[in-house]
C-alpha cells in the first residue's frame, strides 16, 4: 500500500488528534526526529520525574528530606577532615565546600543513577514505546530538583552565617548549571544505554566516580594547591590537565559566584591567601562555554550510540 | 494511509543468540573477538496491511515470531530491516499487561500509563472514574501495583488500554489471565470497539477466540508469514503447522506395538496404524462434512467377533463420544492376517480442536483378547463459523 500524502493530511472523520501521524517504527531514526520526539514527549518527562521521586521516597518517614542528610554527612566530614584535622586554613570552609560538593553530588548521582535507569525501569521499556532517553533525563531531572533544595537550605545556612556571595558573580551560576545539566544528560543517555548490554558499567561507574571526585578541586583549593604548586615549574602542564576535567571549570565558576572571595586571609597562618584563581570573571565564562560545546557535540554523539542500541532493549533486558 | 491503519512493509527482524556468556567486560578482555552467536531471524519480510476498522488475529506457534512482530507494531522493538508505519493512536497490551511502576499505586500508574500513550492530564482525569469502574479495583487504586496479583494487574492494564481512546488497539494473549467474567467482559468491550470501527490487532493461541471475533488472519510460521486473509482458513493452516512442529503428521501413525507395549496383553491380536481425519481425501484436518477412523489391524487366528471401540476426547479431557461396532450393532469378524477397520462419522458437530482419539479392540466375553491404545490419533477440526462452545447445533434464528 502506497502512502498517499495529500490524502493524509485530510482527516475529516477525526480532527485534530493527536494520533493523526504517521508513526514509523524502522531502525535507524534520523537525529532531528528524535530530538522533536523529546520534545513531544515533555509532558510525560514531568511525569516520570514526579513518579521518581515519589517511587523514591515512598514509605519513608523523612521523604524528600533524606535528600539533605547525605549532603549534610558529607559536609561534616570534609568540614573535620580537612578543616580541623588537616587545618586546612580556608576561612568558612563548609561554604568553600558545600559550593563545589553540592554541584559534584547531583552530577555523580545522576550519573550514577542514570546509567542504571533504563535496566531499572525495563518493565516500562519492555512494554511502552516511547523515546527511552527520556528515562535517563527524568533521572537527572530529578536529582536537579535535589539540588535545588539542597541550594535552597545552602542559602538559609550562608544567612545564618552571614557569609555574602559575589552578587555580580551569580550568573555564572546559571551557565555553570547548565553545562553540568548538559553532562550529566549526555553521559547518563550514553551509559544508560551502555550497561544494557554490559551490566559492568554500573560497577565501573561507581569506582569512576570515586577517582572523578578527587581529581576535581572541591575539598581542596585549584589554585593554592594545584596551580601555585605547578605554575612556572615544568609540571605547569598538570594545571592546564586539571582544567580539561569538564567538572572542573563547573565547580570553580560555582566556587566563584557562591564562595565569591578570591583573596582571604589563612586561618592558621594568618597570611593572605589566595583561594580561588584571580581571573576576570569572561574567563570563567570562557571555560565553560568550550566545557559547554564539546558537551553538546557530546550529547549528539549519546544520542546517535543510545538509538543504535535501543533497537534491542526490550529483548536483551 | 487512513487513520487507524497499520502497515507492516518487508519487516525483518535479527536476533542473535550468544552461546557463551562471555559478555561482561571482563569476559570481552580475555577473549576478544571470541563472541560466539547465531543468527535468528524471528521475522524475516513480513508484509501485510491492516485496514481501518478490521480485527486481526495473529496466530503462529510458540517461536514463530508472533511476539516479536507485535513488539515492532507497537515500536518496543526496531526492526532490522523494514519498517512498521502506524496512522493513530496505538495503545498496546503486551505479554502480561502495560507497563507499570511496580512501586507506584494503581492511581499513579494510571496517570504515568496514560501519559506514556500520549494522554494530557486533564485527559486521564476525565476518564480516570472508568478506568476504575473497568478493573474493578476501587478498594486498591492506592495500593502499590507491586502488591497487586496478576489478575489485578492485567485488569488494571486492560482498563488503561481501553479507556485511553486509541485508534488501534495490540492485545496479546492477555485474555488468558483473568478469570471467566473478566474475560467476557474484555470480549465484550473488543466487540464495542469492532462496531466503532477501531482497528484490533489479537494474538492469541486459542483458534477458537480468534475465530470468535477476527476478520482476518495472519498466520506466522518460523518468522515467515504463510498466510493473510480470511479465518478459517488461517486456522486450518495453523493447525497443520502447529502439528508439524509436534513431530508428525495430523492423523498421525501411532504404531500401537511400540507405543503402548504393556497393554498389548494378547500377541495373536495386534493394532497397526490408526488414522483419523477427512473421509477419503487423507487430509489431516475433519471439518464438519464428516470424518473418519481408521485402524490397521493383524491376526494370526480367526476371529468370529470383534468388538472395535473409539473414544473421543476433546482438548480439555472431556470425553465427547465413545461408541464401538458392537453398539452399532456391526459386528466384524477378521479372517487371520491384515485387515482395515473404517469407522466412518457422517457429521462431526465439534467446534475448533484437536481431539484425542483412544482406540480398543476386545472381543466378547472374558478372557479374550483384549486392546486399548490411548491418543492412538488426533482429530483436528476447523471450524468456519462464529459461534464458540463444543458442538456446533446447526441452529438458525427468525421472526415467528
Amino acid at each position: 500500500m502506497a502512502a498517499n500524502p495529500p490524502a493524509e493530511q485530510v482527516q475529516p472523520e477525526r480532527p485534530g488528534r493527536s494520533g493523526s501521524a504517521v508513526r514509523v517504527v524502522a531502525a535507524g531514526v534520523p537525529l532531528r526526529q528524535r530530538f522533536s520526539d523529546l520534545v513531544a514527549n515533555r509532558e510525560l518527562l514531568g511525569a516520570l520525574i514526579r513518579s521518581e521521586i515519589k517511587v523514591k521516597y515512598k514509605n519513608s518517614a523523612l521523604g524528600v528530606a533524606w535528600t539533605m542528610v547525605a549532603p549534610a554527612i558529607q559536609l561534616a566530614i570534609y568540614g573535620v577532615v580537612f578543616g580541623i584535622v588537616f587545618k586546612n586554613g580556608i576561612p568558612d570552609y563548609l561554604i568553600y565546600i558545600a559550593s563545589g560538593l553540592l554541584v559534584w553530588s547531583f552530577f555523580s548521582t545522576s550519573l550514577l543513577a542514570g546509567t542504571g535507569v533504563i535496566v531499572g525501569r525495563a518493565g516500562i521499556v519492555k512494554k511502552v514505546s516511547f523515546p527511552r532517553e527520556i528515562l535517563a533525563i527524568a533521572t537527572v531531572g530529578s536529582q536537579s530538583i535535589y539540588l535545588f533544595l539542597q541550594w535552597f537550605v545552602l542559602a538559609l545556612f550562608m544567612v545564618v552565617l552571614g557569609h555574602v556571595p559575589d552578587w555580580s558573580a551569580m550568573p555564572l551560576i546559571v551557565a555553570g548549571f547548565a553545562t553540568v545539566l548538559l553532562w550529566a544528560t549526555a553521559l547518563s543517555i550514553l551509559f544508560s544505554a551502555i550497561n544494557v548490554y554490559f551490566r559492568d558499567t554500573q560497577h565501573l561507574m561507581e569506582i569512576f566516580v570515586q577517582i572523578w571526585f578527587w581529581m576535581t578541586p572541591i575539598v581542596y583549593s585549584f589554585q593554592a594547591q594545584v596551580h601555585e604548586r605547578v605554575v612556572g615549574t615544568a609540571n605547569e602542564w598538570l594545571s592546564w590537565i586539571y582544567l580539561c576535567n569538564p567538572i572542573t571549570p563547573v565547580v570553580l565558576a560555582f566556587q566563584r559566584a557562591i564562595y565569591g572571595q578570591v583573596d582571604v586571609t589563612n586561618t592558621t597562618s594568618h597570611l593572605p591567601y589566595q583561594v580561588l584563581p584571580s581571573w576576570p570573571l569572561l574567563s570563567f565564562y570562557e571555560l565553560l562555554g568550550v566545557v559547554f560545546l564539546v558537551g553538546v557535540v557530546l550529547m549528539g554523539f549519546a544520542i546517535r550510540v543510545f538509538s543504535r542500541l535501543e533497537g534491542n532493549f526490550a529483548e536483551e533486558l | 494511509m487512513e487513520t487507524g491503519s497499520v502497515v507492516v512493509d518487508q519487516v525483518s527482524k535479527r536476533f542473535r543468540l550468544y552461546r557463551d556468556k562471555h559478555r561482561s567486560v571482563k569476559e570481552r578482555v580475555l577473549h576478544p573477538g571470541r563472541l560466539d552467536f547465531h543468527e535468528l531471524w524471528a521475522l524475516s519480510g513480513v508484509n501485510f496491511v491492516v485496514e481501518p476498522g478490521s480485527t486481526v488475529g495473529i496466530l503462529g506457534h510458540n517461536g514463530s515470531g508472533k511476539s516479536t512482530l507485535l513488539k515492532t507494531i507497537c515500536g518496543v522493538l526496531q526492526p532490522t530491516s523494514g519498517e512498521v508505519r502506524v496512522r493513530g493512536k496505538l495503545a498496546g497490551l503486551l505479554e502480561l499487561g502495560a507497563g507499570f511502576e511496580p512501586e507506584l499505586s494503581g492511581r499513579d500508574n494510571i496517570y504515568l500509563n496514560g501519559t506514556m500513550l500520549g494522554l494530557k492530564r486533564h485527559e486521564i482525569d476525565a476518564v480516570f472514574d472508568e478506568i476504575v469502574a473497568f478493573s474493578e479495583l476501587e478498594q486498591f487504586i492506592d495500593t502499590q501495583v507491586k502488591f497487586y496479583s496478576s489478575g489485578m494487574y492485567i485488569r488494571l492494564g486492560f482498563a488503561v488500554a481501553v479507556n485511553v481512546d486509541p485508534e488501534i488497539l495490540v492485545i496479546d494473549e492477555v485474555l488468558a489471565v483473568g478469570d471467566e467474567r473478566f474475560q467476557r467482559k474484555c470480549m465484550d468491550r473488543i466487540k464495542k470497539f469492532q462496531a466503532d470501527g477501531r482497528t484490533i490487532i489479537f494474538v492469541s493461541q486459542s483458534p477458537e477466540q480468534v475465530r470468535a471475533i477476527c476478520n482476518e488472519v495472519v498466520v506466522l510460521h518460523h518468522g515467515e508469514m504463510i498466510y493473510h486473509g480470511e479465518p478459517s482458513e488461517g486456522i486450518r493452516l495453523f493447525r497443520e503447522r502447529l502439528n508439524e512442529t509436534d513431530g508428525g503428521p495430523v492423523g498421525a501413525a501411532v504404531s500401537g506395538d511400540t507405543k503402548n507395549h504393556d497393554v498389548m496383553a494378547n500377541q495373536s491380536l495386534r493394532l497397526g496404524e490408526v488414522r483419523a481425519g477427512a473421509p477419503g481425501s487423507g487430509s489431516a484436518v475433519a471439518t464438519h462434512g464428516g470424518a473418519e477412523v481408521t485402524l490397521s489391524v493383524e491376526t494370526d487366528i480367526r476371529i468370529e467377533e470383534l468388538i472395535a471401540s473409539i473414544e473421543l476426547v476433546s482438548p480439555m479431557g472431556v470425553t465427547l463420544a465413545r461408541f464401538s461396532s458392537h453398539d452399532l450393532g456391526q459386528p466384524l469378524s477378521l479372517e487371520p492376517g491384515a485387515t482395515t477397520i473404517v469407522f466412518t462419522i457422517d457429521s462431526v458437530p465439534f467446534l475448533d480442536g484437536r481431539h484425542q482419539i483412544n482406540v480398543g479392540l476386545s472381543t466378547p466375553g472374558e478372557g479374550g483378547p483384549f486392546v486399548w491404545l490411548e491418543q492412538a490419533a488426533i482429530l483436528e477440526m476447523t471450524y468456519a463459523g462464529k459461534a464458540e462452545g463444543l458442538v456446533d447445533l446447526a441452529a438458525t434464528v427468525r421472526i415467528a
